[in-house]
């Protein structure tokens, strides 16, 4: 099938020779379950290679780098905005492989992991010494630390503890020529430029992460969860606003509308009141007494500002419950429509109920249902449209509605993604919030770590997408991929 | 063979996946892969991109959809609500009628699923004759003379695993066993076409563990093997064949629990409803017959045990059987049991539901990958320290089995109502232990 004088197939046999046969992976059908990662973009690569160390890794892209093939990471495929998404084809460097955690010093508390470790493994593993890693995404069951870091993900728990970046120490990164180098240091005091923070929430556009040194926390002495009731929305926000406002900072506080809660119930049944409006999940933890006195300060909070009850977890199992309906409702809107396209914007804490109100607008004038999700403790929100991907035209129209709504988050004075990061998918909002010198400032970061327009294409900058794929060198790519038996 | 032309996959099913990937670390192909064509979300994109005429079934499709192993963990995992279990029967129903297997393979289905299984006499007739082969000397005989060779390879592999067979068999008769004190009403057991000539004691223990709760026991006779490995390997028609005559081998009597101790049957005899939904003449039927079935583990639990336990001191670790713990959902009602045991000792074993790698006849299709799930079970099992490993179904019995083996640890596998035998009979004062199969 392979025409031996092409660049293509004699890349294949190399990269076999570097990671095994079984983990290049390069026919037609194989390769089509690398087209999503979860966003509304599709587009598969022309090969996919598994590596299974940081040697391997720096082989793979060596080999890429002298093929001249346009090299996109990939990590658990759950990013959302179509960061993993190879634009124009190419090859995906996918790091499913690496999961082992090389390290873990419960005295220094750190550990040391490869890239493809699943988040909640870091959690899983540290409990048994009293730790725990501390960011704490929805997707923490799916999705791996190199994904992580890529995006800077932020979880739950982030209101208290703060995103991915305050947790890694420091990165052993590939650089994009195949060199390995270290960013951070495992103390956490590096002199000289972060040049980790400069890489964490690069989006998979400077390099592949292939080891981290992450920093555990110790297990709060106590948790409590209390799950709030409302009738009306707008009083569930009022209520976030008011908690903090009293100078509590719960370890969480999220967010969901009747909708959301109707999904959960359909598949999770977490326990939520099917008639509400909105609910909130609040989690207070600590010193026990503390915890104790927040927790009913939180309570009379929430009663003030009109909640219909407020229920405390009585036990493991129903804190567990709860946060299993939160974690799995996106999931869950698979229960209700065959596609959902989740938003993420952020928006200052007050200005929530006029943003959700403007998101009903919006939802109704297109005629597509939208929950609500929010990580309401830091403005940060997930409106979800449901709609299903057979109706002709659907995908774009929902495509639209959703800038809309990034556009009102934006109005209200906040931010373009929360979490999810840029990707395909928000990289023409950038200009709304970037001028064009800011964007030229970032774009000169990529030379300085030896990336070009190849490492992860079409991403992050303002079109990215369109100006790689019309470029001569994704239509060089293309020719050879298909010389050499892709599929289209 | 087949009279009903195959259907495939739903595309409203298929449809139900979001792409969202909470599922994959569920799935034991995956985790020990790294592959996405070898997970949940993988699968389920190539059969809906198959539906959709956008690939054919080529040979790396195939291959892709015969590692599942249909633990269906997945599917218990699934925020959404895929049903991956009726998926990927109905694919593979499809690819059975579009893509004949080899001729070894056909004869074997034709063989076992036509010839043997429906037949309860035939199946006897086999146990016995399979029990004969098994007499020192002679099986030794055999593999020494190399005669094995002329069989392709996943017969040998099936040669290598077959357990003793029971000393004496188990079969369903008009006698009934009287429960114990205050009567609680009938109990109809069944009884399974493995359980009977593998581990005929575990078919007694639920017997007599039954009775000793209060229970009128009876196994029905009638009733045939339940169709679950016809219908995983894509052959619904037999598995419909079968499924006729046990409801009407369950519903001549009175309208007792139907108790079962094997998870994959039990999994299977509830889903009847959705195997006979075309045929009006059994449908409602069905639905009675499926809201009667119970697990042993979860009737048991679910009852309160009653009567006095002794103390059976031992180490044991649970094993989730898969047709229990994702297709039933039922994962606290054994270890509740367990619990209940005076002097057993339950160690969790990382990732308890994770699948063994038995899965129906995988370890004889797929003996490779099956190996390697076996090889990480046994390293899970050993770091509790646990000398039994307790599970509920007998495909899981039989391959731990040869896991201990294979490894060559020390140990044993027992079915939860096992212990709690041993329990009844320690309360009584009897402190022997019988049935403990190395
Ligand atoms: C149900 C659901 C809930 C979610 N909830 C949250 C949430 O609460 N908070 C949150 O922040 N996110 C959330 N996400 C988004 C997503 O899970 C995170 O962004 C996560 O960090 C992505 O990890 P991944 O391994 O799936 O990465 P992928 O999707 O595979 O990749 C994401 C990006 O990282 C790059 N990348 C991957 N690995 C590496 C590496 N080793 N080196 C360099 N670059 C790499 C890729 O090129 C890509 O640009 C959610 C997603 C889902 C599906």
């Amino acid at each position: 099938m392979f025409n031996q004088r092409d660049p293509t197939s004699a890349l294949i046999r190399d990269l076999q020779a570097v990671v095994g046969k079984s983990y290049v992976v390069h026919a037609p059908e194989d390769l089509l379950v690398y087209e999503y990662d979860c966003s509304i973009d599709r587009e598969h690569p022309s090969i996919v290679v598994l590596p299974g160390n940081s040697e391997e890794v720096a082989a793979v892209l060596k080999l890429a780098a002298r093929a001249g093939m346009p090299v996109t990471p990939r990590g658990a495929g759950t990013g959302i905005s179509g960061g993993a998404i190879p634009v124009g084809r190419g090859m995906v460097v996918a790091l499913t492989r690496m999961t082992r955690i090389l390290d873990l010093d419960p005295v220094n508390r750190i550990a040391v992991v490869e890239p493809g470790v699943i988040n909640l493994d870091v959690t899983k593993a540290a409990a048994q010494h009293g730790l725990f890693y501390a960011p704490d995404p929805s997707s923490q069951k799916a999705c791996c630390i190199g994904g992580n870091i890529a995006e800077n993900s932020g979880g739950a728990h982030c209101l208290a503890y703060g995103l991915t970046t305050n947790h890694v120490l420091a990165i052993e990164v590939a650089l994009p020529d195949g060199d390995v180098v270290w960013l951070g240091d495992p103390t956490g005091l590096e002199p000289g430029y972060d040049l980790r923070g400069v890489f964490i929430g690069s989006e998979g556009t400077l390099g592949i992460v292939t080891k981290a040194v992450l920093r555990l926390l110790p297990a709060p002495e106590t948790v409590t969860t209390l799950l709030a009731v409302f009738d009306q929305t707008d009083y569930a926000s009022a209520a976030v606003s008011a908690v903090i406002a009293a100078g509590i900072v719960p370890a969480a506080v999220e967010m969901m509308d009747r909708l959301a809660i109707q999904a959960v119930e359909a598949s999770l049944h977490a326990g939520y009141p099917k008639d509400a409006a909105a609910v909130l999940l609040i989690e207070l933890e600590g010193l026990r007494e503390t915890v104790a006195e927040q927790a009913q300060a939180v309570a009379a909070i929430c009663e003030v500002q009109n909640a219909r009850a407020v229920e405390v977890a009585q036990s493991a199992e129903q804190r567990e419950r709860l946060w299993a309906g939160r974690k799995g409702v996106a999931g869950a809107f698979g229960s209700i429509a065959p596609n959902y396209y989740i938003l993420d914007g952020v928006a200052p804490r007050t200005k929530l109920p006029e943003v959700l109100r403007r998101v009903e607008e919006i939802a109704a004038r297109y005629e597509f249902p939208v929950a609500n999700v929010l990580h309401a403790g830091d403005g940060n929100l997930h409106p979800c449209i449901l709609f299903d991907d057979r109706v002709p035209g659907a995908d774009r129209r929902v495509l639209e509605a959703g800038m809309e709504i990034m556009r009102v988050c934006i109005d209200a004075g906040g931010a373009l993604t929360g979490e999810h990061g840029v990707g395909i998918e928000k990289q023409d909002c950038m200009a709304w919030v970037f001028s064009e010198d800011d964007l030229a400032a970032m774009a000169k970061l990529r030379p300085a770590f030896g990336a070009d327009a190849k490492f992860n294409p079409g991403k992050v900058f303002p079109g990215a997408r369109g100006e790689w794929e019309g470029s001569t060198g994704a239509r060089r790519i293309m020719e050879r991929a298909l010389a050499a038996g892709a599929y289209i | 063979m087949a009279s009903i032309a195959p259907r495939g996959p739903l595309i409203e099913d298929l449809a139900r996946c979001v792409h969202c990937g909470l599922c994959s670390q569920s799935c034991p192909t995956y985790v020990e892969t790294g592959l996405e064509t070898e997970s949940p979300r993988g699968r389920l994109h190539l059969m809906r991109a198959k539906a959709e005429g956008r690939i054919a079934a080529t040979s790396n499709f195939l291959r892709h959809m015969d590692l599942c192993l249909l633990c269906r963990n997945c599917e218990a995992v699934c925020p959404s609500g895929v049903p991956f279990g009726r998926i990927m029967q109905a694919q593979r129903a499809e690819v059975l009628a579009t893509h004949p297997a080899p001729w070894w393979e056909r004869l074997l289905r034709y063989v076992v699923f036509t010839l043997l299984m429906p037949h309860p006499a035939r199946i006897a007739f086999l146990a016995g004759m399979l029990r004969f082969y098994q007499r020192p000397g002679l099986q030794g005989l055999v593999r020494k003379l190399r005669v094995l060779r002329i069989f392709p390879a996943s017969l040998r592999q099936m040669e290598a695993m077959l357990p003793p067979l029971s000393s004496h068999f188990f079969s369903p008769s008009m006698a009934v066993t009287p429960g114990h004190g205050k009567g609680r009403g009938g109990a109809a057991v069944f009884s399974g076409c493995v359980m009977p000539y593998l581990y005929a004691e575990v078919n007694e223990a639920t017997v007599r563990v039954l009775a000793r709760n209060g229970y009128d026991v009876k196994v029905p006779p009638g009733q045939v093997c339940c169709g679950s490995l016809q219908e995983h390997s894509g052959e619904r028609a037999a598995a419909e064949a079968l499924a006729r005559r046990n409801i009407d081998a369950f519903t001549s009597g009175e309208a007792d629990p139907i108790i079962v101790n094997a998870a994959g049957c039990g999994a299977t005899l509830k889903e009847y409803r959705e195997l006979l939904a075309d045929d009006p003449g059994y449908r409602d039927k069905a639905s009675e017959f499926a809201a009667r079935v119970f697990d042993v583990n979860e009737f048991l639990a679910r009852h309160k045990l009653r009567g006095a336990l002794g103390a059976v001191p031992m180490c044991v670790t649970y094993q989730d059987s898969c047709h229990l713990a994702h297709a039933q959902r039922v994962t606290s009602a054994p270890r509740a049991l367990l619990n209940a045991v005076p002097g057993v000792e339950l160690f969790e074993m990382h990732l308890p539901d994770r699948c063994c790698g038995s899965a129906g006849i995988y370890n004889i299709t797929e003996p490779e990958m099956s190996a390697r799930l076996l090889h990480n079970k046994m390293q899970d099992v050993q770091s509790t320290g646990a000398d039994t490993i307790v599970t509920a179904n007998p495909g899981c019995m039989l391959q731990l089995s040869v896991g201990l083996t294979r490894e060559g640890m020390p140990g044993r596998v027992a079915h939860v109502v096992q212990v709690l035998d041993w329990a009844y009979q320690a309360g009584e004062g009897d402190e022997k232990m019988p049935g403990a199969k190395k």
